[in-house]
């Protein structure tokens, strides 16, 4: 129950789709979508391979919540080996497409090989077809998913498809689902772009049931009512969105600013929640039209916005007058703060941009800031550029890249290629501000010292979501820690990634984890799954979720030198705010981190450590 | 007392927690494709909709059956369909100025908002009340309050 128990394997090459029993001994092992599909991803593919080679593959995956009424549980994820890293990649997007698949009766979809020309897989519960994309290849994201609907003459098919960029090979390409969810981080877009393959499009009526209705529903709205109790989850995330934390970070000194050169932003309050929701000058109007959620979700933290008419992005364009997915922090701060630019419309456009062609705005925005570093410093100039005058604040010289980079052309090809090969590329590769390849997010590490173990160790490269431990250093949750000081976070980061690798394992959004621990979690697994789901077991799925992808991305060639930060990080102290004087601490952090995990001083899992977690 | 469903747009958020509770207990699973209240997105505009039956006094499904398959809750004011009546002709369908009842190709009958007996699960779903359950002889009670309230108290006194 919850699970399909019944996964889709479509080979591209061979045009072939065919159903296959879940691996019920894994799942009970691996629970679901990131757990789950990683063990059949390492199961069947070599971690030497070429990301772009079709020997690569890519699975779309739900969990056994998905489709049921739990808050949140409509999440899916796509895994594969990433396009902008070359490490497990699992990017995790909302929306109605992760439900709609289960309702069609699977709980992952694996994609192998190349198809010969462009292809989108369309499935009517049983019925699954490959088809021809030749009219959509070409188009974007927006244009896909209208077009699929009315070719189908179908208006409630859920698309998950890539845009320009993903085909034509940009790094840090996304899926995205539902115009603007998105799959976004690692360049899973990307993969599936390699493929030939642009979109998938689901529609399934079957239904999703659990085991035991009675217990679930007590634990279902047990667990509501935390949500809506809390703070965070119950107000801080519906009225203000993720943009809740661009002045609080900025404050706090971790706010990372032109290419992480400062750790504090003087635009912040002009791109921040509270400007989205002040009236602008020339219709009266906010930003921010209302506060939407995905399917199922009870906390609705997702922003609905529109660009002021009178904007140079759209005042001759209609077609983006519109509201669409507003700027969330992390998309605000990359396309703000990294660049120096305060113009909250200008974010916003590039933002659109983003979902419309279907790239990562964090890996965009990061490497645009680092391209403006190279501009500043003479390393590049307008020859390079194709004419833009690329310095940090730049508005229009941010919105002509993200046109170009969403298709990539010009020099927006080149920051398609993402901050590390740009800044290689250029012969500074000390300025792309990554880990394993991924642009940082949101937050300095010299200002929250946890956040530097948890870039410097995830599984996926540099990211928020493998261990936030900015929850706790500055949100005080589950309790307060002192982000300044690098004592006792190793072991908080290791719990932080462990309980999220279980919670991303249930189909379920990491944003309940701000109210939820895992004992809010275990009740609702159990009553819906065979298999005696208890915090402990929970946890233990984390962990060999966690030691899993370790194990791939050592096989792969990552090494101990890969978990690391870039040299300004850890050697040029933050200028201003709490964090004055500070560099990261990772080297005090890593071997305490190391022995915690069970792993060798190079950061390698012992026979024991495997042998527990039954590896 | 008699009750309605009463829908506010402006404060959902396309959940689709109703449409999950509506199918739970229809259907005894979660499925939205067989609810009998949908929510509608106006994905341009930022606006999300959800949209059920009425229970029309003249109810014109009811009327149209030719067997008899649509009689009136007495208690609750709601048109319940019968499925061992029902033939599945989709006259009703038809009938139905608003959409609100529609097949079922897997059961061969239609379905439509009952008010769950009087205690209508999308409305104890719903988180944000956007739709709610109220005195049917008062469904603009809310509405008439919050203007209510925007009148200018001192004009009236001076006035």
């Amino acid at each position: 129950m919850a699970w399909a128990k019944k996964i889709l394997r479509v080979n591209l090459t061979d045009g072939t789709c065919k159903n296959e029993p879940l691996n019920m001994d894994w799942a009970d092992k691996y629970l679901g979508q990131r757990g789950l599909a990683t063990k059949y991803f390492v199961e069947e593919v070599d971690p030497k391979v070429d990301p772009l080679s079709p020997k690569n593959k890519l699975i779309m995956t739900t969990g056994p919540l998905t489709g049921t009424c739990a808050s949140t549980a409509g999440r899916y994820s796509v895994v594969t080996k990433g396009a902008l890293t070359g490490a497990i990649a699992c990017s995790n997007s909302g929306g109605f497409f992760g439900n709609e698949m289960k309702n069609a009766g699977y709980d992952m979809i694996i994609f192998e090989g190349k198809a010969k020309k462009p292809v989108y897989l369309f499935i009517d519960n049983d019925d699954v077809q490959l088809l021809d994309a030749g009219k959509i290849w070409g188009t974007s994201v927006w244009d896909t998913e209208d077009w699929i609907k009315e070719h189908h003459q179908d208006p409630m098919i859920r698309v998950a498809s890539i845009g320009v960029s993903g085909e034509k090979g940009v790094k840090f390409a996304c899926v995205v689902n539902d115009y603007h969810r998105a799959a976004g981080r690692s360049g899973v877009g990307t993969v599936m772009g390699s493929k030939n393959l642009k979109a998938v499009a689901l529609r399934g009526t079957k239904g999703v049931q659990v085991k035991d209705y009675k217990s679930f529903m007590k634990a279902v709205d047990a667990g509501k009512a935390v949500l809506s109790g809390n703070a965070v989850t119950g107000e801080g995330l519906p009225a203000y969105g993720t943009q809740v934390l661009m002045n609080v970070i900025n404050e706090t000194g971790a706010l990372p600013t032109r290419n992480h050169q400062t750790v504090q932003f003087e635009g912040a309050h002009a791109i921040s929640a509270e400007a989205m929701a002040e009236p602008r000058k020339s219709d009266g109007k906010p930003n921010l039209v209302r506060n939407a959620a995905c399917f199922a979700c009870t906390i609705a933290c997702g922003r609905i916005s529109t660009i002021d008419r009178t904007h140079f992005t759209v005042a001759e364009r209609p077609q983006y007058q519109v509201a669409s997915g507003g700027l969330e922090y992390e998309a605000a701060w990359a396309l703000g703060a990294a660049t120096g630019v305060d113009d909250l419309d200008a974010l916003t456009f590039a933002n659109f941009i983003c979902n419309e062609q279907g790239y990562d705005p964090i890996s965009f925005g990061a490497t645009v800031g680092a391209a403006m570093e190279l501009y500043e410093t003479g390393v590049i100039d307008k020859k390079a550029t194709g004419g833009i005058e690329l310095k940090f604040g730049n508005a229009k010289a941010l919105t002509d890249l993200a046109e170009q980079c969403g298709k990539g052309e010009g020099f927006g090809a080149e920051i398609g290629l993402g901050s590390k090969l740009l800044c290689e590329k250029y012969g500074h590769p000390e300025l792309s501000m990554s880990v394993k390849s991924q642009e940082f997010p949101a937050y300095d590490s010299r200002g929250i010292q946890g956040m530097g173990l948890a870039y410097a160790t995830s599984n996926r490269g540099a990211c928020h979501l493998r261990g936030y431990t900015v929850a706790s250093e500055i949100l005080g949750i589950p309790e307060k820690t002192d982000p300044l000081v690098a004592d006792g976070k190793a072991g908080l980061v290791k719990a932080f990634q462990d309980a999220t690798a279980a919670f991303d394992s249930a189909g379920i959004c990491i944003f309940t984890s701000f109210a939820w621990s895992l004992e809010d979690v275990a009740p609702q697994i159990d009553a819906a799954c065979e298999g005696g789901w208890s915090v402990d077991k929970l946890l233990e799925v984390g962990e060999r979720v966690w030691n899993l992808e370790r194990q791939f991305n050592n096989a792969a060639g990552f090494t101990a030198k890969d978990d690391n930060l870039p040299a300004r990080l850890v050697k040029d102290a933050a200028k201003v705010g709490p964090a004055k004087g500070l560099t990261n601490q990772l080297d005090k952090m890593l071997p305490e981190y190391y022995e915690l995990r069970g792993w060798t001083p190079d950061g390698v899992p012992t026979n024991e450590t495997l042998n527990r977690l039954s590896l | 007392m008699q009750k309605s469903l009463v829908i506010i747009p402006s404060k959902c958020t396309g959940c689709l927690q109703c449409e999950l509770a509506c199918s739970y207990d229809n259907e005894s699973m979660f499925n939205p494709a067989k609810s009998r209240i949908k929510i509608f997105d106006f994905h341009d505009k930022g606006r999300f909709v959800p949209y059920t039956c009425t229970q029309c006094d003249e109810a014109w499904c009811m009327k149209a059956c030719p067997v008899d398959a649509i009689s009136l809750d007495a208690a609750t004011g709601a048109k319940v369909v019968s499925d061992e009546l029902c033939v599945g002709c989709k006259v009703c369908t038809i009938a139905c100025p608003f959409g609100t009842v529609n097949y079922n190709a897997d059961t061969g009958k239609v379905i439509k908002c009952d008010l769950c007996g009087g205690d209508p699960e999308c409305a104890k779903a719903c988180p944000t009340e956007a739709i709610v359950y109220v005195d049917a002889n008062w469904t603009g009670l809310d509405k008439m309050r919050a203007w209510a309230e925007k009148t200018d108290a001192g004009q009236q006194a001076s006035a």
